[in-house]
């Protein structure tokens, strides 16, 4: 099977549904004659031409409200934000107009947009441009949330959020972007909404998603090896729909939990976790549950320093332990 | 009113034959039929809005209820104008659009009153109408927040090859929003066939426009290189004249436009505005006894022939029991249940045979 990297799994599942349906367009910042912020697009207007493959201003309220009311003529955009953290300023667009006009109109109305770019921190680029959105976006009912952690998920779920009909918010990492791994070149899709066992274990069950799925792998293998402790690690892949069976099939399995997320923790994805996990399965639960988040604060720039404010193999290696004692 | 003085009064549209639009050939091929039409919905939205009025007062009715009452010309006017690739998109102040755009009274007042069989199930209420079917796509709460919508929409049609126009409507409010001009930028910069639509009723809520905007409103779009104009929007002939300037520009070569349309509202922003702390009850009066477009189309109808007391007459008759029909339609109609709620999310939980996603879409 053929070794791809991230992003060029993302570019892969773009040009197949480029190809697929003449109403696929894909807009944004840079994504066209500059071959993409983080080259994600690279070839594409080549291949696709301008009117596929659109460059927009630096305007996220405007073409993202441009890409929703394209989508209910029947136009399927994928919007490209250069960063997720730029979402705050196409609010009220995303949130308030996507996620809304199907409800307000009675089902009368949809938006099969995808909006789709990087969402995370550890590039040492500050606060303004470390937002991880997940947590924000999935508290808004009418919309999806995936959060992809291989290239392998990354192709097969652009694609489902592609067909989708309803909006997909789709958040990439740009510290996972050049990460490889096996892609097969036969066509494939993974459905929203499933979750998948990057890990058997039976000790603890680590539930991540992300980045963090890669740290949590990395603890995994040196709890195996130093601590003996076997370590199952879930990974969400699509925050909403959230595959919560998955994760209570491997909670009654393990009986601990630890969830890891790069999220801040007031209200974060963990934290409806934590709360379904406990409703549904407490009396399979031999621990409280425990979390590994960011640390409470806005991204520090400092490079050695968000390291460790973010989760890392060692603070999950950690905090596992103490899951376990 | 406490508009810019300079504003309309230097820069109103050129009328193509000395003034009188009823000569504009877009109003001279009116049939009779036409005409009457024109003036019958103008009557049929201020008598919706007077009834929706009377229900909001007995408490049938919640939230908000901006009414179109005294700008009726500018939605009949420039929806009547709408082909078959023609779309509209618009704000709160969404009913006189609605009925413009052709929807049925009933549906629209059932969605006032919270029902089952308003027009959006009772989930969107007065600030959310949309009739896709109709090309009407709301309908929109937030100030300025649907004109990259429109924008959208116009991106549709060109993308798919289509010779129809967006018109995007907002008030003289709006125009402060960055939406707004975002929206703008990307319409002048990708020659986008939308005309945005300026409904100037001279108060943003209960600030004047002299108190809220600099310059001249539609001036805005010369910044963008983009055709603009202005028109006195109590004259349904004068709107009709300068839209069908502009929409055929966005069709035929896909440019698109700003149209200021000076107008008016005769009650406050919604019915919870006491209307006493910004503006005079002689204003009001005054606009009222010189400007009513109704008032002023009836005359004008009246001189063409077209209209007669007996007519006129009965079409009030009529839209006034249209307006009582409709409301003891949303008087009889049930409530969505509980159940409803959860309903109209997402297109794969409506459409369950049909879903390809797995896992839980709602939470408790």
């Amino acid at each position: 099977m053929p070794v791809i990297s991230y992003r060029e799994a993302v570019r892969h599942a773009l040009a197949e549904e480029l190809e697929r349906d003449p109403n696929v367009v894909v807009m944004g910042e840079e994504v066209a004659q500059f071959n993409g912020a983080y080259k994600v697009t690279e070839g594409l207007l080549a291949k696709f031409g301008p009117q596929r493959i659109v460059d927009t201003p630096i305007s996220e309220a405007g073409f993202i409200g441009m890409g929703v009311g394209a989508s209910m003529l029947g136009i399927r955009p994928v919007m490209e934000l250069m960063f997720w953290s730029f979402y705050s300023v196409a609010f009220d667009q995303i949130l308030n107009n996507a996620a809304n006009v199907r409800y307000m109109s009675g089902g009368l109305i949809n938006c099969p947009i995808v909006i789709r770019g990087p969402a995370n921190g550890g590039t040492n680029v500050g606060a303004t441009h470390s937002h991880t959105p997940e947590n924000v976006l999935a508290n808004h009912p009418g919309v999806k949330v995936v959060v992809p952690s291989t290239p392998y998920d990354a192709k097969g779920l652009l694609k489902s959020a592609i067909r989708d009909n309803d909006p997909v918010m789709f958040l990439e990492n740009t510290i996972l972007y050049g990460e490889k791994g096996e892609v097969p070149t036969e066509e494939y899709v993974i459905p929203l909404g499933v979750a998948d066992v990057k890990r058997e274990g039976t000790d603890l069950t680590i539930v991540t998603y992300g980045r963090s799925v890669l740290h949590s792998l990395k603890a995994a293998e040196i709890l195996e090896k130093e601590h003996d402790v076997s370590v199952e690690v879930v990974d969400l892949r699509t925050i909403r729909p959230l595959d919560i069976d998955t994760v209570l099939a491997s909670v009654c399995k393990t009986h601990r939990v630890l969830i890891v997320e790069e999220q801040k923790p007031f209200a974060s994805v963990g934290s409806q976790l934590a709360f379904m996990i406990q409703k549904e399965a407490f009396d399979d639960l031999d621990a409280p549950i425990n979390r590994l988040a960011t640390v409470d604060a806005p991204a520090i720039y400092s490079p050695p320093v968000e390291v460790e404010q973010l989760p890392n193999p060692q603070r999950v290696l950690k905090a596992a332990l103490a899951t376990v004692a | 009113m406490s508009k810019k003085p300079t504003a309309t009064a230097e820069k109103k549209a050129e009328a193509p034959t000395g003034g009188d639009f009823s000569k504009a050939p877009v109003n001279a091929s009116l049939s009779r039929e036409e005409r009457i039409e024109l003036y019958r919905k103008m009557v049929r939205i201020r008598r919706f809005e007077e009834r929706s009025l009377r229900a909001y007062q007995s408490k049938k009715i919640g939230g908000f209820l901006h009414l179109y009452i005294g700008q009726e010309a500018v939605a009949v006017g420039a929806c009547s104008l709408m082909g078959k690739d023609d779309h509209v998109i618009t704000a709160y102040r969404d009913h006189g659009h609605a009925i413009a755009v052709g929807m049925d009274t009933k549906p629209l007042m059932s969605e006032l009153y919270g029902k089952a069989t308003g027009c959006s199930k009772g989930k969107g209420g007065s600030m959310h109408y949309f009739a896709p079917e109709l090309n009407y796509w709301g309908g929109h709460g937030i100030v300025g927040g649907q004109i990259p919508l429109g924008v959208g929409l116009a991106y549709g049609l060109k993308y798919k090859g289509l010779k129809g126009a967006a018109m995007a409507f907002m008030g003289d409010g709006a125009v402060n929003q960055g939406a707004v001009h975002e929206a703008y930028n990307l319409a002048a910069l990708w020659n986008l066939p939308v005309v945005f639509v300026i409904e100037n009723n001279g108060y943003s809520m209960g600030t004047s426009q002299a108190r809220s905007s600099a310059g001249e409103l539609a001036k805005r779009a010369a910044g963008y290189d983009m055709d603009w104009g202005q028109c006195q929007g109590h004259d349904i002939y004068e709107v009709r004249a300068t839209m069908d300037k502009f929409l055929r520009l966005a069709r035929e070569k896909s440019r698109p436009a700003t149209v200021e349309i000076d107008t008016y509202r005769y009650r406050g922003h919604s019915v919870a505005d006491p209307d006493n702390t910004y503006r005079s009850k002689a204003e009001i009066e005054e606009y009222r006894r010189t400007k009513d477009p109704i008032q002023l189309f009836q005359n004008q109808l009246v001189s063409e022939g077209v209209l007669d007391e007996a007519l006129i007459a009965k079409i009030d008759e009529e839209a006034r029991s249209e307006a009582e029909l409709a409301a003891e339609y949303a008087e009889a109609s049930p409530f969505p249940t509980v159940d409803d709620i959860q309903k109209d999310v997402y297109w794969e939980a409506d459409n369950p045979s049909q879903r390809a996603s797995k896992g839980r879409l709602f939470f408790d």
